[in-house]
């Protein structure tokens, strides 16, 4: 298939393998931000191809797993209100929240529908006038825009019974957040692909030169993630910090403009909390006042949500890239994509189901 | 648009991670997904109450002695969602599936029986077409449908009709089939391309077009297994990798025979469409539905007759020869990827759920 078995090519992946191997001289931390990234690390087996100096840590690039508690014990109060259909993207579903999941919700008899793309939440709102639909609007800025447009499609045409859950986060200031963490570790980046397609590469300079750390946009597939290891390696080896793009077939630098108009016509910036890494200033998107008659949480009175959280999963460090998976006492254990007590088990963007999934070392059923 | 801050601010990590939810009360969708949560019914609840030794081998078909003949029996219900789809229907299906639990016990087929649950407001004419397709289907099975039954469910408390077929076969001489006969070094057969059924459904449940149409695989595969069976008694085991894809069928071979059983990435036939449409919708292929295909576990100086046999059928033209039983890692499927990296085939915990980008 086009554009893909040349990525997945073993001879091209060995070739740029044993390319790392002979630039590398120390160790290095990179961290991919991306789950898909992540995913395909585990796959591919990426990790026993690299020289062992090259640690990949994984970030905190899973939508599902950085949504809020809050927002998935709001999705499924909406879910149980008998008005009211849920539209959400498949991953969500099983995500725990304090004390259900929208699975059990929609085994409640709560109408809770999958769809693959935001457009279809409003086509159902447009065939039952008499119901709410709410549109779980969760992601990076990949899934922004195409939320931004059921936002729009929804007010041009007037529908009063659509509205979006929000919670938008940036990759960005998470990147700025890790960089300024005590605890940080990472010396250089793989930035995400599918954000920087709509976003383009110029959001990144910023972070390069403020905190001189090398970040290379990179791509999915086993070659891509291996390349953009090497455009890492070689500029760390060499003592550079610099921005570059090894998904060139997809990323821009200017990225996808007509997709940031729609964003910035209806989302503004605000602070945004991170499921397991907590809150950061200004990393997240919100509905402008224009569109609040499409924000669900200002459309239905939830109240404060209190949520409860205690400690037995490890998620905050895995998803700062602190911990492995396999370092979590309830990996495999406790903790499986069956029974998750932590939503990067969940979801196939999740570092911990990526090594749950794939784990190339049995651990016990 | 600009995202972001100017002033590094220092944030504090706060540990905060989700409660484990109770145990299961309810039944979820997961549980009908002949994955983990399945298997975990099966397990729980029905096997300590049903508990004998025919059930307990826990095949896609019970081997019964009956006044010295081995009969066969299975049954199935049939809830797919689109009733019609490309290259079947329900109706079709609910002879395939039942015809095809039977021939994966070596069993030749006889009889079947079907029960219509059927929602009130229900098209007749829609009914005519499937029961049409369902006796055309069990015609070219040669299997009579020899019993039935009707129910009618209040609107609302069906989706439009549900099927329930089973059916009875018997088992030639010297054949016996089961999923705890795999033995190390035994390879392992798939009949052709995997996923064809299950994106078939799905691309028209989503609407989403491609260039040519996918067609479901459905068909009956007893003819395949007899053609199979004709070249001598190599064959450990068959089963046909329904709901839960290649990965659940294999995972249960490796867990009943107590092997480790490792496939071929590269040997996998997929379809070039069904390959594009699991890529754009995030779904793994090894996970993904077949109602026309089959898996045998052959003893390895066997292995080259049964493939060329099953390859001389119409349909085990596609047949490949996918992986190897091994001792090592005794319960678990692994795959050596393109990369020469070996990963585990875990069985799909519940539904395959689309991923969000």
């Amino acid at each position: 298939m086009k554009y893909l078995d040349e990525y997945r090519d073993h001879r091209i992946a060995r070739a740029l393998a044993a390319e790392i191997v002979q630039s590398t001289t120390q160790p290095w931390v990179l961290m991919e931000i991306c789950g898909g990234q992540t995913h395909t690390i585990m796959r591919y087996g990426i990790d026993e191809l690299l020289p062992r100096g090259i640690e990949l840590v994984h970030g905190p690039g899973c939508p599902v797993c950085v949504t809020p508690l809050e927002t998935v014990d709001k999705a499924i109060a909406l879910a149980l209100q008998p008005d009211v259909i849920l539209v959400s993207y498949g991953d969500m579903l099983r995500v725990p929240g304090s004390h259900s999941d929208l699975f059990r919700a929609k085994a409640q008899g709560a109408d809770v529908r999958i769809a693959y793309s935001p457009m279809e939440a409003v086509k159902i709102a447009r065939a039952n006038p008499d119901r709410k639909v709410v549109f779980l609007a969760i992601g990076f800025e990949t899934t922004a825009p195409a939320n931004a447009m059921a936002a729009w499609q929804a007010k041009r045409e007037g529908l009063s019974n659509f509205s979006l859950l929000v919670s938008h986060v940036l990759v960005p200031p998470a990147i700025r957040a890790l960089m300024v963490s005590q605890t940080n570790r990472v010396q250089g980046f793989i930035a995400p692909g599918h954000v920087c397609t709509v976003m383009g590469c110029k959001e990144y300079e910023s972070l390069v030169r403020d905190f001189r750390v090398p970040i290379v946009v990179g791509g999915f597939e086993p070659v891509d993630i291996l390349e953009a290891v090497l455009m890492l390696v070689r500029q760390l080896e060499a003592g550079e910090a610099r921005l570059e793009n090894q998904y060139v077939r997809s990323v821009s630098y200017q990225g996808n403009v007509s997709a940031q108009e729609i964003m910035a016509e209806v989302f503004e910036i605000a602070d945004q909390k991170w499921r397991g890494i907590g809150p950061i200033p200004q990393s997240g998107l919100r509905l402008r006042e224009e569109y609040a008659a499409y924000d669900a949480d200002r459309v239905f009175d939830l109240g404060e949500m209190t949520v409860d959280e205690p400690a037995e999963c490890i998620s905050a460090q895995v998803l700062q890239g602190l911990k492995k998976p396999t370092d979590c006492p309830a990996f495999g254990m406790r903790c499986t994509p069956e029974n998750p007590l932590g939503a990067p088990m969940v979801s196939t963007e999740g570092a911990c189901a990526a090594y749950y999934h794939y784990r190339r070392h049995a651990v016990a059923k | 648009m600009s995202i972001s801050t100017k002033t590094p601010v220092e944030i504090n990590f706060e540990l905060s991670c989700p409660t484990p939810l109770p145990v299961r009360d309810t039944i979820l969708l997961g549980h009908g997904s002949g994955g983990k949560l399945s298997a975990e019914l099966v397990r729980d609840i029905f096997l300590p109450a049903f508990q004998n030794p025919m059930l307990a081998r826990l095949d896609d078909q019970a081997v019964v002695n009956v006044n010295g003949q081995r009969l066969a029996m299975t049954t199935d219900s049939f809830v797919v969602k689109p009733l019609f789809f490309p290259g079947g229907d329900i109706g079709s299906l609910a002879v395939h599936g039942t015809v095809n639990d039977l021939a994966m016990g070596g069993a030749t087929p006889l009889f079947l029986s079907a029960a219509f649950i059927i929602e009130e407001g229900f098209s007749v004419d829609e009914l005519r077409r499937v029961v049409n397709s369902l006796r055309q289907a069990a015609g070219e099975a040669c299997v009579y449908v020899v019993t039935g039954d009707t129910k009618v469910v209040e609107k609302g408390k069906g989706d439009g009709l549900f099927i329930n077929t089973t059916g009875i076969g018997l088992v030639p001489e010297g054949v016996d089939l089961s999923a705890d006969r795999a033995r190390p070094g035994d390879k392992v057969i798939l009949s052709g391309s995997i996923g064809d059924h299950g994106i078939a459904i799905l691309a028209q449940r989503e609407g989403l077009e491609f260039e040519t149409q996918i067609q479901s695989d459905s068909a009956a595969l007893h003819t395949l297994v007899a053609a199979m069976l004709g070249v001598g008694s190599g064959i450990r085991c068959m089963r046909d990798p329904t709901r839960g894809g290649v990965s659940s069928t294999l995972n249960e071979i490796a867990e009943r025979s107590r092997v480790g059983i490792e496939i071929l990435e590269s040997s996998l036939p997929i379809h070039e469409q069904v390959r594009g449409a699991c890529e754009l919708l995030g779904l793994d292929p090894l996970y993904v539905a077949n109602e026309g295909k089959l898996i045998a576990i052959v003893a390895p100086e066997a292995a080259d007759a049964v493939l060329q046999a099953a390859r001389r059928h119409p349909l085990g033209a596609e047949a490949q020869i996918i992986g190897t039983v091994k001792e090592e890692n005794s319960g678990l499927v692994t795959m050596r990827t393109p990369l020469g990296t070996t990963r585990v085939v875990d069985m799909l915990a519940g539904d395959q759920l689309p991923r969000i980008c």
